[in-house]
């Protein structure tokens, strides 16, 4: 007999109230009830932690994650800028296992079986869960940039919208361009990762250009309408800092790209030739959540429970951070992702207790955009549950941006970094 | 016969910390969403204030003063905004419970 077939057992001949919500059990020590994390970024990563910390160390967690380390996105732009380096962003998950006693598995998930609550890895490895918490990030939807599945055109058209070995590949592009070149930026149609990062990094390649490469220019070609975040405060700096050599262009969707020439090709527009073409392309839900059956919103994102983030697909599993079909207002961001990471910890060790999950969740959401190499601008807002639409509203009255770009938020940009890195890893 | 043996006493075990283990606080979850910046229960690294372990009327007061816009700020104006009044308190008085 299996134990989880047992505790069902219990639970219906039991007259012990809260049991219904059982499916595992969460006794302190080696035999509680078990929690698989799939993907170690800001949602994952939070949600380990957060797990063993609201059970007091209760429940078991494991944390699969192929990556050696954990690179940030947020301040990844500055790598490109040329001020910080790779190491500079990057965090280990052995904290995670040394503190806070979560097992790490080096592995990817090779497919998730929701019927037999188990996790098969690539490896070969199997993992059987009470609960599943998949924070998957995004995958990009390559089949609408048909010229990107050539033999090394995604080597030489570079994303870097997952930090790491691209950053330093765009950087180094940048530093091998020769003065007078020009950046091309492509922007995808909203909801994309990180709703200001492309306007941000369009300011820090302008930052290196004009330190070192003064002749050259950067173009931004947007498939959207309009600026997609903080839009007054980036216009004033693209005016303050980077006159006439950033050139925004909005309703200029890219569908294809000769990545042979650095040519993209647009919806309406002529084709355009950078000496460095950065595409960013469409993205949906990380792989691993579309082949389970998770991305219910136009096969892309995936609808949860606000409430545990559970999937409304598959039961026991729960999905967080970018993959999710977000709620009004709240950005696809690492700062969200952790906060998606907490309320989910919080959700599912209740539910293995037998108990609801907390009822109001409130969070808030912080980011932080460079414009120049010191001088930094914010959005803030919060996110509170709404229980009669069942989904999180930002809270009338609250939130807003800067009022104008400062050294003392570049201040703040950099300690936000630092402690949430070390609020989900270590 | 043994194997359900084994069972029921692992059931009694679980039943047992099923009663012990409470519904995790409200409270305890709202503040670890302002751990982003200021640290896992209020403990923050260089460059933001740690929260733990400071004087609850403090803190209050603090966040009351964002709230009203009477204490300048770069954003904690903006998030405060987002609470009531009795969940700025609730939330300050977590924090003072917490071991700096």
């Amino acid at each position: 007999m299996q134990r989880r077939q047992f505790v069902q057992t219990l639970g219906a001949g039991s007259a012990i109230a809260g049991l219904g919500f059982m499916s595992g059990c969460a006794t302190p020590g080696g035999s509680g009830a078990k929690v698989v994390v799939v993907g170690g970024g800001y949602g994952g990563a939070t949600a380990a932690k957060y797990v063993r910390l609201f059970s007091d160390h209760g429940v078991q967690v494991t944390l699969v994650e192929p990556n050696a380390a954990f690179v940030s996105c947020p301040v990844s732009n500055l790598v490109i800028q040329g001020s910080k380096t790779l190491a500079d962003i990057t965090t280990p998950y052995d904290n995670l296992a040394k503190r806070h006693g979560v097992k790490i598995v080096r592995d990817r998930v090779a497919s998730i079986d929701p019927d037999k609550r188990m996790v098969k890895l690539a490896g070969g490895g199997e993992l059987p869960y009470d609960r599943l918490i998949l924070s998957p990030g995004i995958d990009f939807m390559w089949d609408s940039l048909p010229g990107m599945a050539k033999p090394g055109a995604q080597d030489k058209v570079l994303h870097a919208w997952k930090a790491g070995a691209q950053t330093v590949a765009l950087r180094q592009q940048l530093e091998a361009m020769p003065d007078g070149g020009v950046y091309a930026l492509s922007i995808p149609l909203a909801p994309y990762r990180c709703p200001p990062g492309p306007y941000e990094r369009a300011c820090m390649v302008a930052n290196y250009f004009k330190k070192a490469k003064p002749r050259s220019k950067v173009v931004i070609f947007d498939a959207n309408d309009d600026i997609q975040s903080k839009k007054g405060l980036f216009m004033k700096a693209w005016k303050e800092h980077y006159d006439g050599m950033i050139d925004y262009r909005p309703k200029h969707k890219v569908v294809d790209v000769d990545a042979a020439t650095n040519t993209l090709k647009f919806e309406f527009n002529d084709d355009f030739k950078a000496a460095v073409a950065n595409v960013v392309p469409n993205m949906r839900a990380g792989e691993i959540a579309v082949k389970t059956g998770l991305a219910t919103a136009n096969a892309r994102w995936c609808e949860v429970d606000f409430l545990t983030f559970e999937s409304k697909a598959h039961k026991n599993i729960h999905v967080l951070g970018d993959a999710i079909q977000i709620a009004p207002g709240m950005p696809k961001s690492g700062h969200m992702a952790n906060q998606h990471g907490k309320t989910c910890a919080a959700a599912v060790v209740s539910l293995l207790a037998g108990k609801a999950p907390p009822s109001l969740p409130i969070y808030a959401n912080t980011c932080y955009s460079f414009v120049t190499d010191e001088d930094v601008v914010h959005v803030a807002s919060v996110h509170r549950y709404d229980a009669e639409k069942k989904t999180m509203l930002p809270v009338p009255g609250a939130g807003g941006v800067s009022v104008a770009a400062s050294e003392l938020e570049g201040r703040y940009a950099h300690a936000w970094a630092r402690n949430i890195w070390a609020d989900s890893l270590a | 016969m043994v194997k359900t043996m084994k069972w029921l006493a692992a059931g009694a075990l679980c039943a047992a910390a099923v009663g012990a283990q409470a519904q995790v606080d409200q409270v305890r979850v709202w503040a670890s969403a302002c751990a982003n910046c200021h640290g896992t229960d209020g403990r923050a690294l260089q460059g933001n204030e740690p929260l733990a372990g400071k004087d609850k009327d403090e803190l209050v007061q603090k966040l009351m003063d964002f709230k009203t816009g009477r204490k300048p700020a770069t954003l904690m104006h903006q998030i405060s905004k987002g609470y009531s009044d009795e969940q700025l308190q609730q939330i300050a008085a977590y924090f003072a419970a917490q071991k700096k």
